[in-house]
């Protein structure tokens, strides 16, 4: 019997589950709201490594030691690593399974990569081609900034839209042993273009493609939205969020107040100047490894929809004037 | 930059993301890039004075080391951390002036420090003052040419 139900849509007739997770957040994340969460918050953005790239693989291969040490696995008990970041040909990622050692796939889905390791991971698990699989993403302020944008110490003038990329990494062991929130479904996104080409309007690029992953998700499963304690969008801020939720009303689905986004829950609007909220491949993997799966573990969730979204654009291709690609996935997780 | 022609869906979107897009606060930002843009100029006006009359550089050429240290001045802002967080509210005030020109130089020489002395700090601290360097010479070439060619 095929696994998938509807156009986009997958469901597990063996659900795997989350056996543990862990989350290394940076200085700046480790003075949000969620600062309880995390399990190391680093003191400073460098980590006392000599650049911040190095900072930024320390941290992510650090997430995935907290991950299995709290499952009490070795690396030579996972079958697969997947992970992804930000940084050209996911080199954080390549260093840290250099470092595991454990068989590895490369994800490059820019900010969805926490949604597409899942997503994979529970394909693989569920089809029987692994037992155990790690999947981990990690981004750093530092490190984005200067390859998608400015200097860290240029001042210019930030736009009122813009995101402020989220500096820390995040790591889930994914399996059959153990406890934890089951991955029941996923739904895998197309790539959407609705002719966005401004990179620091990234939320506004990103809504179309969240709103496209979602309907479809109702639609191939038939479920009611209401049925969802949260349904989260990985890293679409403040205006992104607006505009994916008036996307989906215009198509008959309106959401209330069980509609949220990473980058919004992981800083505090008022008190830190991030403008338009939170973005990079750790926005959703800070929220979601640290913040909903203790939330999960303390039983105040039972269903949780999470939507990692992505910008696929490169820097040659936004400066030849191309539009910004953009994609979302969508992953049911329940208790 | 190339213009890829939109289809109806993309252009309907747009002025839907157009709208939402929220605006900076115009006004604001126009008043303290006046008066912190004034400040530095009122800065730079003191140092010619104190160039030209305690150093007693001709009045003339007390410009120049003037502004020799008003980029010292931009550059050891941007080293110790300090100018990216007074542009955020400065903005054009700081910019325009040679504070800016000197803090787009040393925060991009500083930026890539990792990647060496050769291919890093030397060859991309132009990176984003590069643009500026190019049209200020070509600028200078073409008036100094009318000037040539009509006096």
């Amino acid at each position: 019997m095929s696994k998938k139900t509807g156009k986009q849509t997958y469901q597990f007739g063996n659900p795997p589950k989350i056996i543990s997770t862990g989350t290394v957040a940076g200085p700046f994340e480790g003075q949000g709201p969620l600062r309880e969460d995390f399990d190391e918050i680093l003191t400073d953005p460098r980590n006392n490594e000599k650049s911040f790239e190095k900072a930024e693989r320390s941290m992510l291969t650090k997430a995935c030691q907290l991950a299995l040490d709290h499952a009490s696995y070795s690396t030579g008990e996972v079958d697969l690593f997947l992970a992804g970041d930000l940084l050209n040909q996911i080199i954080s990622a390549n260093f840290t399974a250099a470092t595991l050692g454990i068989p590895f796939l490369g994800l490059y889905g820019a900010c969805s990569t926490a949604a597409l390791g899942l997503s994979l991971g529970a394909m693989l698990l569920d089809g029987g081609f692994a037992e155990t699989v790690l999947t981990a993403t990690s981004s750093h302020n530092s490190t984005a900034e200067r390859q998608y944008r400015y200097p860290t110490e240029y001042g210019g003038q930030r736009r009122p839209y813009q995101q402020w990329t989220v500096t820390g990494a995040g790591a889930a062991l994914l399996g059959y042993h153990g406890e934890g929130p089951k991955i029941t479904g996923v739904t895998l996104g197309k790539v959407v273009d609705l002719g966005s080409k401004d990179p620091l309007n990234m939320g506004a690029a990103m809504a179309p493609a969240a709103a496209d992953t979602i309907l479809q998700h109702f639609q191939d499963t038939g479920w009611d939205p209401k049925a969802f304690d949260l349904i989260v969008t990985g890293d679409l801020g403040k205006v992104g969020l607006d505009l994916c939720r008036q996307e989906l009303a215009e198509n008959g689905l309106e959401l209330g107040d069980n509609f949220n986004d990473c980058g919004l829950l992981i800083y505090d609007l008022n008190k830190q100047d991030v403008h338009a909220g939170g973005s990079g491949c750790a926005a959703s993997a800070l929220v979601l490894y640290g913040h909903l799966y203790k939330r999960f573990q303390r039983k105040e969730l039972s269903r949780l929809l999470l939507v990692g979204t992505g910008a696929l654009h490169s820097t040659t291709s936004f400066q030849q004037g191309e539009n910004i690609p953009c994609i979302a996935h969508a992953v049911r997780i329940e208790a | 930059m190339a213009k890829a022609k939109l289809t109806p869906a993309q252009q309907k979107y747009q002025a839907k993301a157009k709208k939402a897009e929220p605006k900076p606060d115009y006004f604001r930002n126009a008043i303290s890039a006046f008066f912190s843009g004034g400040l530095v100029c009122l800065l730079g006006q003191a140092l010619i004075d104190f160039y030209s009359q305690i150093m007693k550089v001709p009045p003339k050429e007390a410009a120049n080391p003037a502004t020799a240290t008003m980029i010292l001045i931009g550059a050891l802002l941007t080293g110790f951390g300090v100018f990216d967080n007074l542009a955020k509210y400065a903005g054009a005030g700081l910019a325009v002036p040679v504070t800016g020109f000197a803090n787009s130089v040393v925060s991009s020489a500083l930026e890539f420090r990792e990647e060496g002395l050769v291919y890093g700090v030397c060859a991309k601290m132009f990176t984003l003052a590069g643009a500026v360097i190019t049209f200020g010479v070509i600028t200078a070439f073409v008036f100094g040419l009318i000037h040539a060619i009509f006096h």
